[in-house]
């Protein structure tokens, strides 16, 4: 299928802005009167806020005002709250103050006395399994997640003592989900493993701090926001604030990265709504470095144990998988889940179940990281998959090949069929590019003290999200504007499936306006820009919108020039009849026509089923002309997934246990491509952090004192210029998914996974298949498994250097 | 201001300690949520009066009122409206901020405003030509989409600019080596460096 403007690259609207500096992020806004808040953040992993002696503090001349945990909207637990009396973890904001400048306010929580009651706490996600182990929470629960209610759970010595040195204990699971016969198909296995593994959290490391400003005017609330979603915050947010999502302006044009950690509304954008409206000024609390690590959320760590049963030709029999969740200090997301559905889809076993259990620990906020679960369990399977396929004297890509899952493969969790799998073909596209047949010889090949080593990476994300609105407008100049709230992560993806509109209308890209990044433009619900979902959900909206708008000038077409609207078609430049194209009405002259029929043509009359932000929005704009509005009512067919597959060289150096990425192609299975520039800055940014991932970062926690030890960039690691290949290749399969009206889905996630477990493939097959079962893979360890001799930490230990 | 703070040790106290000593004191004091930069002045530090300074940004004269603690990204975003050089970490990591004095990149987070009279100040807003055409290098990151959230990408494109002043026809690993000291958190590192050899080609010097 060729497409007029799909599959075309094109400069994306807000580019400019980015290379001249005029885009405004939220630090970049300014009000008259505006003043500074400061966060007082714990400094202890858990405690109890018996007094707060402000006194001095707010008699400091400049400071105008404080905002204490009694002030905000109360947050039922284990959410995060805006501002705590009983901290959960190290920096975890307790009060604001406002003042005329941000050293005064500085001055002034240096200030404030604070007395705290220190309370039990733990960084480990086993520890707190343990009989023995403390307490994370005042009321005792200790584990929880999204859809789990919190409960106490502890496993019993038993459960501990059985397990035998260095093996993941396998206690009462908090979920569990199977189907097969798991244990017939151990016993049917040629070859049988059982692993323990470990997987670090991960900070965001947004570039941009979750800085936000706001001020009231008018009796309507403004804020200024790092997000990646636009009206995806809006609801959330005003409960925050606690005023009606339509007394809320938010406006997030730019945001200067989110992976994740910013997809919804987050607590501490309410602080400066919250203060300014107690003091009467706008606010501005910018987030400094150190408070992003503690408030900016991270990757959910696992501790996990898993059984593989092979048979001889490769086929993955049989799987059972245990994981331990760290949730940190709130429910953080359900990356144990996801997971699960991974190996479940991505190998196809033909029986597995599944184990797990969310913790909570004394450690920041988790939330969804760039595939949240799918990417951390990429990189222990893998290397996994290499082990088998060599003791079962296989090539690697053929093991992965034949269990790949293909259209109407299930997920494990729910058992619904994939809409499509094109993995097979990835795993083609990238054996050839890589030359993975030839590049096997040099596998182990020394050179002086290096060696080098071939690996293969693979992960999933679905990415099927449906059921919100679009809106798109034709005006009487001729232009057609889509709305669209979706979000600026970066991805250019807000204009990417923007054209999708002006492909079904026919529009040339030069008359269309995208309209987005500020509430005050009158914008749809549409789901957040997360979840590698925007080429599919938004596809999906912006068709069913542009869809309605074709009906709509087929009639005033037939209305205005006779015949029936299925008589006429429309061009880059109006509505024409198809038996006599000189019969046509220009975009203006519809808009206008629009305009004067009124009722549903001009959003007089708008659908029933649509959201009230979007009634709001298209009521807004009724009578400027043509409007095109809709919820997204196409069928769903299954689970519409995107795959990606990655090829790595390495080499490792013998001496220094340091390693080089020689080069890596990494190949993506996004549906129908729609702006090839932007995705293969996705494929190249997902193998960046993947890199990253699988070699550099993690979070510590002192577990004697529970602080962090990740709280600067240099610490935390995220790769840098010098960690990437000189050379990055990546690639696409470009084969429509059927339940996408143009065949779009998402890429932004799994080629993370793909390039971390690749890395970690074949920095293992330089080591003659070693297995290190842990992420991130650091010198130490290399160095070690060179000299055999044991790691420096246990293999279940978790915030290791 | 011969060495960067040690690991650990706040700006703010940092800033402290110089302005009181007058020398980078080395300390490993573990301080919570240090504070990015300053804009007001201090009540319990000592000696923080603004004074009227002349600065030449972007080929103009600027007179600004500055206090002797500030950092000259905070006196461009706050006091010049130069909203452009971004703070990404405050201290030196991240190069968000980078801006040139006399050809040459600096963070602007670790430069002490006062310390630049005298000295030739280009930001993001000054690399355009006289009729606000792209330079090179701007023209180039977008031909190759280089941004992604773009929040790196002014402090990308001074480091670029700033290489190519000074050699004219770098390498790939050169330009590596050039913009090592600005991250990237999307990732975009593949298509800043084909940007930069993009502008090179260009004749962007």
């Amino acid at each position: 299928m060729s497409y007029k403007l799909l599959g075309q690259n094109f400069t994306p609207p807000d580019v400019y802005a980015k290379v001249t500096g005029q885009a405004k992020y939220a630090e970049d806004f300014r009000a008259e009167g505006m003043v500074f808040a400061r966060l007082l953040t714990s400094p202890m992993p858990h405690a109890r806020v018996r007094g707060i002696d402000a006194t001095a503090a707010l008699a400091l001349p400049g400071v105008v005002g404080i905002l204490l945990p009694s002030d905000v909207t109360p947050i039922p637990a284990p959410n995060p709250p805006i501002l705590t009396d009983e901290p959960q973890f190290v920096g975890e904001p307790i009060l604001a103050i406002a003042a005329q400048s941000e050293t005064i306010a500085q001055d002034a929580i240096e200030l404030i006395r604070l007395d705290l009651e220190p309370l039990s706490f733990c960084v480990d996600p086993l520890q707190a399994l343990h009989p023995d182990g403390p307490d994370t929470r005042a009321d005792g629960n200790n584990v929880g997640a999204q859809g789990l209610k919190p409960q106490k759970l502890k496993w019993t010595a038993a459960d501990f003592d059985q397990a035998g040195a260095g093996r993941l204990p396998l206690g009462k699971a908090a979920e569990d989900w199977s189907y097969g016969d798991v244990e017939a198909g151990f016993a049917k296995s040629k070859v049988v493993y059982d692993d323990s593994f470990v997987t670090a959290s991960n900070s965001h490391h947004s570039l941009e701090p979750r800085t936000a400003f706001s001020y009231w005017q008018n009796g309507k609330c403004f804020v200024h926001g790092s997000t990646q979603s636009q009206s995806f915050v809006v609801p959330g947010l005003a409960q925050l604030i606690g005023i009606k999502p339509d007394q809320l302006v938010y406006v997030s044009e730019f945001c200067g990265g989110g992976f994740g950690s910013k997809g919804a509304a987050f607590p501490s954008m309410a602080i400066p709504a919250l203060l300014s409206k107690k003091i009467g000024r706008p606010v501005m609390m910018r987030i400094s470095r150190a408070e992003e690590y503690y408030i900016g959320h991270a990757r959910n760590g696992f501790q996990g144990r898993v059984k593989l049963g092979f048979a001889a030709d490769g086929r993955l029999l049989a799987a059972d998988m245990f994981l331990i969740q760290d949730g940190g200090a709130s429910n953080g997301f359900y990356d144990f889940r996801n997971a699960a559905d991974a190996l479940s889809v991505v190998y196809q076993p033909q029986a597995m179940r599944w184990r797990g259990v969310p913790v909570y620990t004394n450690s920041p906020t988790r939330s969804a990281q760039r595939g949240p679960g799918e990417n951390q369990i990429a990189c222990i399977l893998e290397p996994l998959m290499d082990r088998a396929a060599r003791d079962l004297s296989l090539d690697r890509l053929e093991l992965r090949r034949i269990n790949a899952p293909q259209a109407g493969s299930k997920v494990g969790s729910n058992r619904r069929p994939l809409t499509s799998s094109y993995l097979r073909e990835a795993q083609a596209i990238g054996a050839k590019r890589f030359g993975w047949a030839d590049r096997l010889a040099r596998s182990g090949r020394r050179n002086g003290t290096k060696v080098t080593g071939i690996g293969i990476g693979q992960a999933y994300h679905p990415a099927g999200f449906s059921g919100f609105d679009g809106l798109v407008r034709i005006t009487p100049d001729g232009k057609l504007h889509i709305h669209t709230g979706v979000g600026n992560l970066g991805t250019f993806s807000h204009s990417g499936t923007a054209r999708i509109a002006a492909e079904v209308l026919g529009f040339d890209w030069e008359d269309c306006i995208v309209e987005r990044g500020d509430s005050r433009r009158h914008l749809p619900w549409n789901i957040g820009q997360f979840g590698s979902n925007t080429s599919f959900t938004m596809a999906r909206t912006n068709y069913v919108a542009a869809m309605d708008a074709l009906a709509k000038i087929r009639e005033i077409a037939a209305h205005d020039l006779g015949g029936k609207p299925q008589d006429y078609d429309v061009d880059a430049k109006g509505v024409f009849a198809r038996a006599h194209a000189a019969r046509r009405l220009s975009y203006g002259k519809v808009a206008q026509r629009a305009i004067e029929l009124g009722g549903r043509y001009s959003g007089q009359e708008l659908p029933r089923d649509i959201n009230p932000m979007t009634r709001t929005s298209a009521t807004a704009l009724a009578g400027t002309g043509l409007i095109g509005v809709a919820k997204d009512n196409l069928p769903v067919g299954g689970e519409t997934a995107a795959f990606a597959c990655a090829f790595a060289e390495v080499e490792v150096d013998l001496e220094t246990g340091q390693r080089r990425i020689v080069d890596i192609v990494n190949v993506g299975d996004c549906g129908t491509v729609i702006h090839p520039m932007g995705l293969t800055t996705q494929l190249k940014g997902a193998t960046v952090q993947g890199i990253s991932i699988a070699t550099l970062e993690h979070m510590i926690l002192d577990p004697q004192n529970g602080l962090p030890g990740h709280v600067g960039l240099y610490q935390a690691r995220p790769a840098t210029y010098l960690d990437i290949p000189p050379e990055m290749n990546v690639d696409w399969v470009n084969q429509p998914d059927p339940t996408s009206p143009l065949g779009t889905k998402g890429i932004g996630e799994p080629p993370l996974g793909a390039a971390a477990s690749a890395v970690l493939s074949a920095i293992s097959d330089a080591l003659g298949g070693h297995v290190f079962n842990r992420t991130p893979v650091k010198v130490d360890m290399i160095l070690n498994a060179i000299l055999k001799r044991p790691a420096a930490h246990g293999p279940l230990q978790v915030n290791t250097d | 201001m011969s060495e960067p703070p040690t690991a650990g040790l706040a700006r703010r106290e940092f800033i402290k300690r110089v302005i009181a000593s007058g020398a980078v004191a080395s300390a490993a004091t573990y301080v919570y949520g240090g504070l990015a930069g300053c804009v007001g002045q201090s009540r319990l530090t000592a000696g923080g009066v603004e004074r009227l300074v002349s600065l030449n940004v972007n080929g103009q004269v600027r007179r600004v009122d500055v206090l002797p603690q500030e950092t000259l990204a905070m006196t461009l975003r706050y006091k010049l409206g130069l909203t452009g050089t971004k703070l990404g970490c405050d201290r030196g990591e991240c190069g968000a901020c980078t801006v040139m004095l006399d050809d040459i990149t600096h963070n602007s987070c670790s430069v002490l405003t006062h310390s630049v009279r005298g000295r030739r100040v280009v930001t993001i807003e000054g690399v355009r030509g006289p009729n606000g055409e792209l330079h090179p290098v701007q023209q180039a990151f977008i031909d190759e989409l280089s941004p992604q959230c773009g929040f790196c990408t002014p402090g990308q494109v001074m480091s670029a600019v700033a290489l190519l002043k000074r050699n004219p026809h770098p390498t790939r690993d050169e330009c590596r080596a050039a913009l090592a000291g600005n991250l990237c958190r999307c990732g975009a590192y593949d298509n800043y460096l084909n940007g930069v050899l993009r502008a090179a080609a260009a004749g962007a010097a």
